[in-house]
């Protein structure tokens, strides 16, 4: 039971092509420069509001059982 | 039943990260989290004005338990009030933390799994008919509630394993359910709970309490996972047949489908079948359309409910998962852990994104990834600020209308008191406690005249503005509805 897609994506625009880490590093297209520079300011956001050492918040977080 | 009443109970992760060494222990850290909730209730477990329940939990989880609510976004409102609750009294638990000489952050996180392999959940209650069926409704329940992870989970980044490498899951709470159908909670952790203490009359309504729920950050997400729920509840009360698909092991299945992102894993029915859990949503998903197109929609969401329904089932069948990826918090999720991952070149394992994952779920609007995601247009969210903000504020129009009003004058009056789910009890009147039964009531005589007897409620009381409440306390939901008009000279109790 492999039924294809009929639709597009819901959050796509026509014409307008998925968004991905590839799509984005095609040269001379401006709509993927675009979207390019919004991922790196997204994620240089994150890296602003995450604590730096990963690791040791992961660790860190430790909880008691629950309910 | 067509009008329902609903409740979600959400434990939330809570943490101390120092600028260097270790954070304050769980329990220490709970007292400063929940200063202000003893001072103003004098007890780490009250129900507030808004009608829901605020409590420190076995293991020091603070926990919210909405208020009864017979509206899906009510709910949904409710339950992010809790989360903006949470999120100001760990702004105030930072402040004092600071004053008292220490360092650092305070992070509330509305998740379901630490690093160590704790749990803690987010409950759902739904009031059913006392006709029905028991055996009847978890046959059909069961196998959707543990196929309802890929529609409604909340997505995990699961780091290595001896057996398996990291990888991304549907389900925050799959690996932690241990049972199918159970009444204890903390040892075997049921994904329905048979614990029957209804909050409502016996004879009538039973509480249906479903433990196996990732908590969700996206609003759209919510609504299907309670609307879906609701409509499979709603088809099984009008005895409607469904195709059966019980499970061989629903426990082996919930967990053989979550770690399976493909959806692609089969699992066994008891009559031997192999099915997929998009097999088996998708039946039920069609029985349930037919059902809607032939009796009608029972509230205003239905349509939007079905077409999310729908859309993420597609998205899971065609592995096409941008479908889905700014309404379903796994697909939210998952679409960030890969950008990050592909942007910056760290493997699945590399701690970074299992802190991503933590950090999707931060209560604080500035800090938490799915609040940053919603201002960058990369997740939807349609509970408006000012619907959270009311839900702080006011109760939802059920029972809870009742006890909230019960706690502001009381509380405005000065009279002790006690409440709970049912009851309604002035300490110094003992004798007068009454129980509301009916979860849909939004007032009650007995309780009326009661508070009359507290004063002259008309020319005594004054209700405060937002702009007044905002400015009482450390969160709005500790706020006092009423002050006392000015002149107003409270009668001493009269004597038993």
């Amino acid at each position: 039971m492999s039924a294809q897609p009929q639709k597009q994506p819901y959050r796509h625009g026509d014409g307008d092509q998925p968004e991905s880490a590839d799509a984005a590093q095609v040269q001379g297209n401006p709509q993927a420069t675009e979207r390019a520079a919004e991922l790196d300011s997204l994620l240089d956001e994150i890296d602003t509001v995450l604590e730096a050492n990963a690791e040791e918040f992961v660790k860190g977080f430790v909880q008691k059982g629950g309910q | 039943m067509d009008h329902r009443v609903y409740g979600v109970e959400t434990e939330f992760g809570l943490t101390h990260r120092p600028e260097t060494g270790r954070g304050l222990p769980p329990d220490e850290l709970a007292r400063y989290l929940f200063r202000p909730v003893v001072e103003f209730g004098r007890s780490s477990n009250i129900f507030i004005p808004n009608g829901s329940r605020l409590y420190l939990d076995v293991g020091s989880h603070p926990e919210y338990a909405t208020a009864e609510c017979d509206d899906l976004i009510d709910l949904i409102a409710s339950d992010r009030a809790g989360e903006r609750v949470m999120h100001d009294l760990a702004v105030e638990a930072e402040e004092r933390i600071h004053r008292d000489g220490f360092t650092g952050q305070v992070y509330v996180l509305k998740n379901n799994v630490d690093s160590a392999g704790n749990s803690y959940g987010s409950h759902e209650n739904y009031l059913i008919p006392r006709t029905t069926h028991f055996r009847r409704l978890s046959g059909i329940l069961l196998p959707f509630l543990v196929t309802r992870q890929i529609i409604s989970g909340a997505g995990r980044v699961v780091p290595a394993e001896d057996s398996r490498e990291a990888h991304f899951a549907f389900s925050q709470r799959a690996d932690h359910m241990w049972e199918g159908i159970s009444s204890a909670t903390t040892r075997s952790r049921p994904i329905i709970n048979t614990r029957d203490e209804p909050h409502a009359d016996a004879a009538n309504h039973r509480r249906l309490h479903v433990i196996v729920g990732d908590s969700n950050m996206s609003t759209a997400t919510s609504l299907l996972r309670y609307g879906s729920t609701d409509l499979v509840l709603r088809m099984i009360e009008a005895g409607v047949p469904i195709e059966d698909f019980e499970l061989e092991n629903p426990i082996a299945a919930i967990r053989a489908i979550s770690h399976d992102i493909t959806g692609r894993a089969g699992v066994r029915t008891r009559n031997g079948e192999q099915v997929t859990a998009v097999q088996i949503q998708r039946g039920i998903f069609q029985r349930v359309s037919r059902f809607i197109s032939e009796h009608g929609a029972h509230h205003e969401h239905v349509d939007q409910i079905l077409e999310l329904w729908e859309r993420a089932l597609e998205a899971v069948e065609s592995g096409d998962h941008s479908l889905i990826d700014q309404d379903i918090d796994w697909a939210i999720k998952k679409r960030l852990v890969e950008d990050v991952s592909n942007q910056r070149g760290l493997g699945m394992d590399h701690p970074r994104l299992e802190q991503i994952d933590m950090a999707y779920h931060d209560v604080n609007p500035d800090r938490g990834l799915f609040h940053l995601l919603v201002r960058r247009g990369r997740a939807t969210d349609f509970v408006t600020d000012e619907q959270v903000t009311r839900a702080m504020t006011t109760p939802p129009p059920t029972r809870a209308a009742i006890r909230g009003e019960f706690l502001s004058t009381a509380r405005v009056y000065g009279a002790e008191c006690t409440v709970d789910w049912v009851h309604h009890k002035l300490t110094d009147r003992p004798l007068e406690a009454i129980m509301v039964k009916d979860p849909f009531a939004q007032h009650d005589e007995r309780i009326e005249s009661l508070l009359d007897r507290l004063g002259d409620r008309k020319n005594h009381l004054r209700e405060r503005s937002l702009h007044e409440r905002i400015q009482q306390g450390v969160t709005l939901a500790l706020t006092d509805k009423y002050s006392l008009a000015p002149g107003t000279v409270v009668p001493e109790p009269p004597l038993i």
